[in-house]
Formats: structure tokens, sequence, C-alpha cells
């Protein structure tokens, strides 16, 4: 054997190591086996952690990804192994999270032969990857996984899943590295037009009653400082998506809220108010929307976005700005006047206070016997002093916990937003810590999604990963419960859940638990949990069937947000 | 429902891979779309692929739709047209049975009038190429069918643009850094 030639799987490693990967997500398998062989070799330059399941690594990957802007990786085996992995790489997808999955396929000569834990994972993840391929010679494997990488982030970050048959794994090759800096066909930025930032920026001068709505491109753009400059020059009130959140310091003069089903009362009013809506790498999802025909009808749309395929899907807009917004914003700032907005910026001030009246107060600080979800986030914040890195599952904590989590950092809120994964949370946690090593990392989760990747509590005690896991337990799968309370006349189908004893589960790990059910008891048991230096449980018993409020019906417009 | 329906010829410049045809359809599929008619082969520019597709759809959504099929990584350029703005074909394959060629003397008439080509005749079969429009080979068809048609098929529609699309400027310009 040739000195120079090493086999596939081995060039899977130095392509990774050479893309600067020293973290994989994943779990080992028939065909994926010679990989996981020199991931044993070179376990000094790469540190795989074994999830208890492949959604598990996913997630894990993407928390990673999420806090620390880099790419997430994640190793599994063909078959069921590679079909685990859909859910996370759809959220990935839809998140535009920046991910690349490898997976191993049985050998090319069984191809199509319905083999022993074949299946078409190209196929099946066609959908849901911003690229995909299948490797079937070993020669091929630094030119794509270095392509790989390259468009999993650039431009709009997202997933892309390589899958390598058996005998590329273990066929010999000359390894040679080049990395991938441009791809024919592929443009990740689209060109910025000087033009149209002018005729913005005239609008944005002209206008007596604009509004900011930004989302996870300034994050994913690392545009945080450019947002932050442009919106204090305009004295624009800006409010954010639930992705977007924790780009500004939740105590920005500027900073508004939340828009959506359950954002804030005034930003989600005034939308249907202002006579300019400046949209900042978001793609007017339908839980921000609501009802199309009746969002923003009155104003003028400028969408400043990366992704052409965004601009006019959901709502026509009178000027698109294409580009990262990195780039353009800063033009876009140089071109405006300096302004305050005082008398429009009061009218978000006065839906702020209803909304203290009616919900926020009662919500943190509550008078009636239940404990509230927001109390607990408030503790939470004051424990932290809005330092920590939350990390969200699907559904009431989920809002209520972007609702009124405090960060003064960006990239600090974790959370499934587009495609709503149950189940996120969990390992996205141990992904978020492993990424930000140095900084409290919170969990937020609901009984009913703690539950759907709960085994992934061996891989945060094998790692170590001092991650704090919050459970918010009402016996119920609430959101659900809430709809079914609202719109189907309290016909609570399959929502009402016998939970086990969470706190002995969590010994069961190794890991130190406590159980909450009095308020006298929570801020104690809170700091007891942010001071330890090991992964901790806390389940707090909240209120039974508490609904969250404000809330857009589904189908009904913005401007229709009920407070009760 | 859908309004203002209209029939679209979709192409696509592609480079060559193995999923993206799947791909493609894809985007298709997700939004409910039927696909009427799909051909591809090589185009004018060497190693570059050109897909055909027809599609039965609103202007609103087939903008989308090319947008979504623009942004997939080995697409070069997708572009949309009607009817009007293109030149377009399809070519259809009749298989009748050779004893009513020489039978019928119909047949020979009927053939001749609709410009279409006997393409190879056998003792036992002979088959007749028909290129045009979809009402042209339809119409052939019928005029065939009482005659007793052993095969028929009839390809997707290819079709060119009255306008220049100018892929060769987008490939030296826009896409390549």
């Amino acid at each position: 054997m040739s000195k120079n030639l090493i086999s596939g799987a081995e060039a899977v490693i130095k392509s990774l190591i050479e893309e600067g990967v020293d973290l994989i997500y994943g779990y080992p398998g028939g065909a994926i086996m010679p990989v996981y062989d020199e991931l044993y070799k070179y376990q000094k330059e790469i540190n795989h952690v074994l999830t208890r399941h492949e959604q598990g690594a996913t997630h894990a990957a993407q928390g990673y990804a999420r806090v620390s802007g880099k790419v997430g990786v994640v190793t599994a085996t063909s078959g069921p192994g590679a079909t685990n992995l859909v859910t996370g790489i759809a959220d990935a997808q839809i998140d535009s999270t920046p991910m690349v999955c490898i997976t191993g396929q049985v050998a090319s000569h069984l191809l199509g032969s319905d083999a022993f834990q074949e299946t078409d994972i190209i196929g099946i993840s066609t959908p849901v990857t911003k690229w995909n391929y299948q490797v079937t010679k070993a020669s091929e494997i630094p030119d794509v996984i270095s392509k790989a990488f390259y468009i999993a982030r650039s431009g709009r970050p997202g997933p892309v899943l390589i899958d390598i048959t058996k005998d590329a794994q273990f066929e010999l090759m000359h390894f040679k590295y080049k990395k991938c800096s441009a791809v024919k066909s592929y443009k990740p930025e689209p060109d910025i037009s000087f033009d149209e930032i002018k005729k913005a920026a005239d609008l944005i001068n002209k206008s007596k009653k604009p509004l900011v709505v930004w989302g996870q491109g300034v994050i994913l753009g690392n545009a945080e400082e450019e947002l932050k400059d442009f919106i204090e020059k305009s004295g624009i009130p800006s409010v954010w998506t639930i992705l977007g959140l924790s780009a500004l310091p939740t105590n920005h003069h500027l900073n508004m809220g939340m828009v959506g089903m359950h954002g804030n009362y005034g930003p989600n009013i005034l939308t249907n108010e202002c006579d300019l809506l400046i949209a900042i790498g978001m793609r007017f999802d339908d839980r921000v929307t609501g009802n199309l025909d009746n969002y923003a009808k009155q104003a003028k749309i400028i969408h400043m976005e990366i992704d052409p395929a965004e601009v006019n899907k959901n709502v026509d807009v009178d000027i698109a700005l294409l580009g990262n917004v990195k780039k353009t914003i800063p033009i876009l700032t140089k071109h405006i006047f300096k302004k305050t907005h005082e008398a429009w910026i009061s009218k978000f001030k006065l839906f702020d206070k209803i909304e203290h009246e009616k919900v926020i107060n009662e919500d943190l600080f509550p008078t009636k016997d239940g404990l509230t979800m927001g109390e607990v986030v408030k503790i939470i914040n004051e424990e932290t002093n809005g330092d920590a890195v939350i990390v969200t599952d699907v559904g009431q904590h989920q809002m209520v916990a972007c609702r009124y989590a405090r960060f003064n950092k960006s990239k600090s809120n974790i959370t499934s937003g587009g495609l709503g994964t149950m189940g996120f949370a969990l390992p996205a946690a141990l992904g978020a810590k492993m990424g930000a090593p140095n900084r409290e990392v919170v969990a937020i989760i609901g009984d009913g999604g703690y539950q759907m990747t709960i085994q992934e509590l061996g891989t945060i005690y094998q790692t170590g990963a001092a991650v704090k896991i919050v459970v918010l337990n009402n016996d119920y799968l609430g959101m659900v419960r809430q709809w079914q309370q609202l719109f189907f006349d309290k016909r609570y189908a399959s929502t009402e859940m016998i939970n086990p004893d969470f706190v002995k589960i969590a010994e069961g790990y190794y890991i130190d638990a406590k159980k909450v059910d009095k308020r006298s008891d929570l801020k104690k048991a809170v700091n007891e949990m942010i001071n330890s230096k090991k992964p901790y449980f806390l389940e707090v018993c909240v209120e039974k069937e508490a609904n969250v409020f404000p809330m857009i019906p589904s189908g009904a417009s913005v401007s229709d947000v009920r407070l009760e | 429902m859908e309004k203002d329906k209209e029939l679209f010829t979709v192409s696509i410049y592609t480079e060559n891979n193995i999923g993206l045809l799947n791909r493609i359809s894809a985007i298709f599929l997700k939004r409910h779309v039927n696909i009427e008619s799909l051909t591809s082969s090589q185009s004018e520019i060497d190693d570059i692929y050109r897909f055909v597709i027809l599609v039965n759809v609103s202007e609103i959504k087939i903008k989308r739709i090319i947008k979504q099929i623009e942004k997939q990584i080995e697409v070069i350029a997708a572009f949309y047209h009607t009817d009007k703005e293109t030149i377009f074909l399809e070519t259809a394959l009749y298989k009748v049975k050779s004893k009513s060629l020489f039978e019928k003397k119909d047949i020979q008439k009927i053939i001749k009038n609709s410009q279409a080509n006997i393409v190879t005749v056998s003792p036992e079969y002979f088959v007749i190429e028909k290129t045009g429009w979809r009402r042209e080979t339809e119409a052939l068809y019928n005029s065939l069918e009482p005659y007793g048609l052993l095969q028929f098929v009839r390809s997707g529609r290819i079709s060119v643009t009255k306008e220049p699309m100018n892929i060769s400027q987008i490939l030296k310009t826009d896409k390549i850094k």
C-alpha cells in the first residue's frame, strides 16, 4: 500500500479537520463504521458526542451552531440512523441553521437492492436540505465535503446532507484538500442595488410612523451593531420575530417587543397603523403576519433580505433591498436623516401599559396561588442577570419565555421557530452549552416536549455539560389544551398527561434534581440551580390550565390581537 | 381555489446531477402543482442541461415557483413563458397494423393530409411520426384510432423562446464569481 493513500473514511475526518471541525454529534452503526474507526484514531482532534438518538444529534448540532455561528456537524448510519435525522434537518432548513450531516450508506453495488438498513436518504432529505449528495467514490470526498461546508454556511445558511456508501469509505485515495470558495450556479448573496437603497432612504426620511421588524437575518449576518446604529439614527421603534430575539438588548429604548401570534400588544396593533414597515432579515411567516389580507395594508413596505425567493412570497413589498443585511444596513443608515419619533413611540408605550395591566403584571407578579410560567422566567432573569442563553422547546412555555426572558447579548435565544419541533430544547441546550461553555445555558421546557427527547439526559451526564434544565410542568400539552379551551369548547382530546416522577428520572441519570410547587421555594431553588457547576434539573409545577395572552387567533388580523 | 390559471412553459438551465430532477419536481409537489409534461436534454451550452416543464398555474404562483427553483444550488437560471412567447412542439408516434395500410386506402390519405411521416414499415406493423401542436397530434390520433392503434406515445413539450435567454451571459457574469 502506497504511503500517500488513505481510506475514504480517513479522508472524511481529515476534511472535517480542514474545515475547523472539533466537535461532532452522532450515533454509530454498520454503514458508518469505517468513519467511526477513524474518529477513534483522531479523537484528540475531534470530540464525538454520542447522543442517545440521532434526532438528539441534529438538535444538539443546531444548538451549537446557533450559539456559536459555526456549522454543526452530525454523523449517523444508514437506514433508521439517517431517517432519524430528518426532523432536525427540516428544523434547520426552515430556521436557516448551518449544519452538515454525514450518513453512511450501504455499499454502492447494493444500492437499490433493499439491502439491510438501506434507505433512499437522498430522496427523503431532498425537500428539507439546502443541498445533498451521494458519494460512491472515495476520490470525491474532499471536494464534496468542502462544497458542503461552503453551501451550509454561505448566503442564507442551511442544512446539507452527504451520504457516503460503505465501499467509498473503505476505498483508498490520494488526499488533497482545497477549501471551496465558489460553486458554479450558486450565488450566495445577491447584488446590492444602491439605487433601491436610496429610494428606501427617501421613504424612511419622509415617513411619520415607521416601524422596523427584524428577524434572524440580523443574527445570521452578524449585523447586530449595524441594526442598532440604524435604528438609533432613524429613531424608529423596532420589534422582532421570535428568531430575531436577543439581536438587540431587551432594555434598548427602541426595542418595543415581539410581533406575532403571542407577541406584544402594541407591536401587533401598530403594525396596522405604521405608514412604513421596514422588514430586516425576516420572512413574513404566517405566525408573524396573521391574516395576510389585513396585514399592514396601509403601509409601504421595505424588505431587506438575502434570499430572493423570500421577496414577494407572502407579502408584496414596495422596495426589496436584496443582499446581506450586514452590508445593506450601513449603506441605508448613511442615507437617512437623524430623527426621533416621540409621539409615535408614545403609542407603543400606551399599549404596553394596557398589556401590563391586563396580562404582564399578573404573569410576573401573580396574585393568585398557582405558579405562573412568567414568574419562573422572571426569576431566571434575575438570577442570571439576563446574561444566560435561553433554550426553549415548543408550546406555551416557549411563548412565555420569549415574551419575558431578558437578554443583554445576541445569539442567546435558541428555539425551534419555523418547524415548531417539540423535543428540540434538551439536546439543543447541550449543543448550546458546548458551543458557549463559559455562558450559563438554561433550557426551559414543557412537560410534553421534554419527554420527546428525555433520553438525552444521558448524553448531558456523559459530557458533563452544565446545562440547567427547567421543566414547567402543567401536566398538559398546554398550547393544544389552550386551543381546545378557546376554539374547541374545552374538549381536551388527548392533551392531559399522567407524568412520571421527573426528579427520579433525572436522578436516575445521576443529575442533581429538585421539584418546586410553592412560590416561597421558587427563588431559592432557581438560585441553587444557577449556582451549581454541574448539570441540574428543576421541575416547577405551574398552574395547570393557564393560557398565554396576548393572542392572535389563527386566521385573524394582527390588529385583532386579544388580551383575554 | 386558485384563480387565473394559465399554461406556462418553464425552462430550467442546470448542471448535471443525479438528484436534481427529484429536487425540482419536489418544488412542484410541495405546492400541489401537477406537472403536465417534462423533458430534459442537453442545452446549447456544453455540460449545461435544460428542463422544459409544462404547468397549469396562476402567474403569481409560477413566479414564486421559479424563485424556489433558481434557489437550488445546481440551477443556473429558470424562466417561465406563455405560449405566445415561445415556439413549441410535441412529437407523437403511432404504431398501426401493416395490414390496414394496404387494405384501407384512407389511411394513406390521412397520413399525407396531416403531414405525418412513416418512420418504419415491417410486415406486421408500421410507425407514423407526427410533430406539431397538441391539437394536431390529437387530430391524427382521432383519425387513426378507428383503424386500431397498437401503440401510441406523445413526448413532452419542447420549446424555444422568441426572445433571447442569454444563458451564456448569466453564466459569465451573474452566478460565477
